[in-house]
């Protein structure tokens, strides 16, 4: 088939002069001249050039850009630790309800009690899942929770007269984790991986020390593997006065199956973007809500939505709270759909979803056991790593080119290259939210590629050649980095 | 590509050659091969302090970003400028051009403790 060749110009150079999508009326107040009103050390030299366009034409831009979207509407997403779950669309019904898409954080609290009673919900419904005494919604991603979370161990350990700042991460961590200690002010100190893949505890207990804040563990881990020892880990910890955190981006495999706060965890953060179902990646902003054991509760960003006599308010009465993390309280979009997603499943719909979840995984991983490398023997919890090692090897097709043919054939490729002690790394989640139909079809694409890899190579170092932009050279945009458009003169 | 018989090795994959009363210090080909192509590499200030075990640096690649550790300790006394410009002398030539630093041992006997080659190469 021939390929559809549609240039898409930036919109700077779909620029006409004169062109326009509004007609303004007339000024009917004097006219103010820009540098009376502005200092001028403050205005540009020169004026700044704004693409002038009509709103046919900027629709048309936008459509088509959205057309060339992969997303997980159009395509399966096995994306590993990402969660590209099915976003049901009654989340968005939830949310376009004109009393939450009207209503503005300057409000009196009076007048938007519905918003606050979904948060107080939530932060309920998030409370009972982690098993934890309180809920903060204001981190507004992962990272970000990761961050507040460690901002509150450290106020904790402040308050207690101690200066702890040193963190234990294991090496199958995601990369966030020792970014979000390092903004911190901690230090990071790596705990190895026994050949199982799992939190190696004689390396844990030869690293820790009085002045370990906290060990961060992902638990099922980046491997897609359970750790077990997460009690015993927690008790070396505590031990020591440390505390237990628990990155939530793996929440899908356990929840409504196991409470992190009955494992010995202080404090976690939940991606509702993944987990529970809201748009993200490409797609939407996410939201990292943390939750913590009572003794943490104090330290916790304020306000806090609570409710007191009947009504919700905001208590700002938190003295030892660690303060405001951003502005307002929190991804309140994001907050209505992952409720709603969790009040349409209820209780036992959410111990399906982490049922469901982990089953389509090793259903996939032992469909794909045949024609690649599995480092980490099955059983996996809700993803799982393959190794590209044997085709890289006997063949010279890498992970990375593997990737790029699945594009090919309209699927998103999974993570590549990570977790960083698997070389030639395939990190794939194929999440509860796909048929057996499609994972087949996965696996039976997939089993293709190892063949061919076998009999013409070349497929695979030139994929992917049904896009509009075919394989890009990574190396010379890291090196070369182009990335401001100019005007020619 | 064998690995040079003139120097010292770490498990991370850092080499150490002694060169009058300096040691010069870069990461083995079989790292750069496993990193593939290296786009960045950052390295300490002349005139920084290293330490055994600690790292002075990283390397970065379209896989991933790896720190470089030292060996021995020491002061700094050179860098590799020409890597700044061209981070691909590492994958192309690790042993020799891709050279990272240039240090001043405050103690040669640490490199009798760093791996022989023969230990490297069983160790990969």
């Amino acid at each position: 088939m021939e390929k559809i060749d549609h240039d898409i110009k930036l919109l700077f150079e779909q620029s006409v002069e004169g062109q326009s999508g509004v007609n303004l009326p007339q000024c009917d107040v004097p006219e103010a001249s820009v540098s009376e009103a502005i200092p001028s050390a403050l205005l540009a030299a020169t004026p700044v050039r704004l693409p002038e366009m009509c709103e046919r034409e900027v629709t048309r831009h936008f459509t088509r850009l959205s057309e060339r979207m992969m997303s997980v509407d159009a395509n399966f997403y096995p994306l590993g630790s990402c969660t590209m779950k099915y976003n049901p669309k009654i989340n968005e019904w939830a949310a376009d309800l004109p009393g939450f898409t009207a209503g503005h954080p300057y409000q009196d609290v009076q007048d938007i009690q519905g918003s606050m009673e979904l948060m107080y919900r939530l932060r309920q419904l998030l409370e009972e899942i982690a098993g934890l005494s309180e809920v903060s919604l204001h981190p507004a991603a992962g990272a970000h929770g990761e961050l507040t979370a460690m901002m509150v161990v450290r106020a904790y350990f402040r308050d207690r007269g101690e200066n702890r700042d040193e963190v234990l991460i294991p090496d199958t961590a995601h990369g966030t984790n020792p970014a979000s200690c390092a903004l911190c002010g901690e230090r990071v100190t790596i705990v190895k991986s026994t050949p199982e893949g799992l939190v190696d505890l004689d390396d844990l207990a030869a690293k820790i020390t009085d002045n370990t804040a906290a060990m961060m563990i992902t638990n099922p881990n980046t491997l897609g593997l359970f750790d077990k020892s997460i009690k015993k880990i927690a008790d070396i910890l505590h031990q020591r006065g440390a505390q237990l955190y628990l990155d939530g981006a793996n929440m899908n495999a356990i929840m409504g199956q196991v409470r992190p706060g009955d494992c010995g965890v202080d404090v976690m953060h939940y991606n509702l973007h993944k987990t529970f179902s809201t748009p993200h990646g490409c797609g939407g902003p996410g939201a990292g809500p943390i939750a913590v054991a009572e003794h943490l509760a104090p330290f916790l960003p304020a306000p806090q939505v609570d409710f007191v006599d009947g009504k919700y308010v905001w208590d700002f009465n938190r003295p030892k709270s660690i303060g405001k993390v951003r502005t307002f309280y929190g991804q309140f979009g994001v907050m209505v759909r992952a409720y709603t997603y969790i009040r349409a499943l209820g209780h036992s719909g959410i111990k399906n979803v982490s049922d469901k979840a982990v089953l389509a995984a090793n259903y996939l991983g032992k469909k794909l056991e045949p024609f690649y490398t599995l480092p980490y023997p099955l059983p996996c919890m809700h993803e799982f790593v393959i190794s590209a090692e044997k085709q890289k090897d006997d063949h010279g097709i890498r992970a990375l080119d593997i990737a790029k043919q699945l594009i090919d054939y309209g699927i998103h490729p999974p993570t590549i290259y990570f977790p960083l002690i698997v070389s030639e790394c395939m990190m794939i989640e194929p999440t509860e939210t796909e048929t057996l139909e499609t994972l087949d079809r996965f696996a039976a694409i997939m089993q293709r590629i190892a063949e061919q890899a076998r009999t013409n190579p070349e497929l695979a170092h030139q994929a992917p050649v049904t896009t509009p932009v075919s394989r890009v050279d990574e190396v010379k945009a890291a090196r070369e980095p182009n990335l401001r458009w100019r005007y020619k003169e | 590509m064998p690995v040079p018989q003139d120097r010292k090795y770490l498990k991370t994959h850092e080499w150490f050659k002694p060169e009058g009363d300096l040691v010069v210090v870069g990461i083995t080909d079989h790292a750069a091969q496993e990193l593939t192509d290296i786009t960045f590499v950052q390295m300490p200030k002349v005139g920084t302090k290293i330490s055994a075990g600690q790292s002075f640096g990283e390397v970065e690649s379209v896989k991933a970003t790896s720190e470089i550790y030292s060996g021995i300790d020491g002061e700094v006394v050179e860098i590799n400028e020409e890597l700044s410009s061209n981070p691909g002398l590492i994958n192309s030539d690790a042993f020799n051009a891709g050279w990272i630093i240039k240090v001043r041992p405050s103690d040669t006997s640490q490199l009798e403790k760093l791996l022989s080659p023969g230990d490297y190469e069983n160790f990969i």
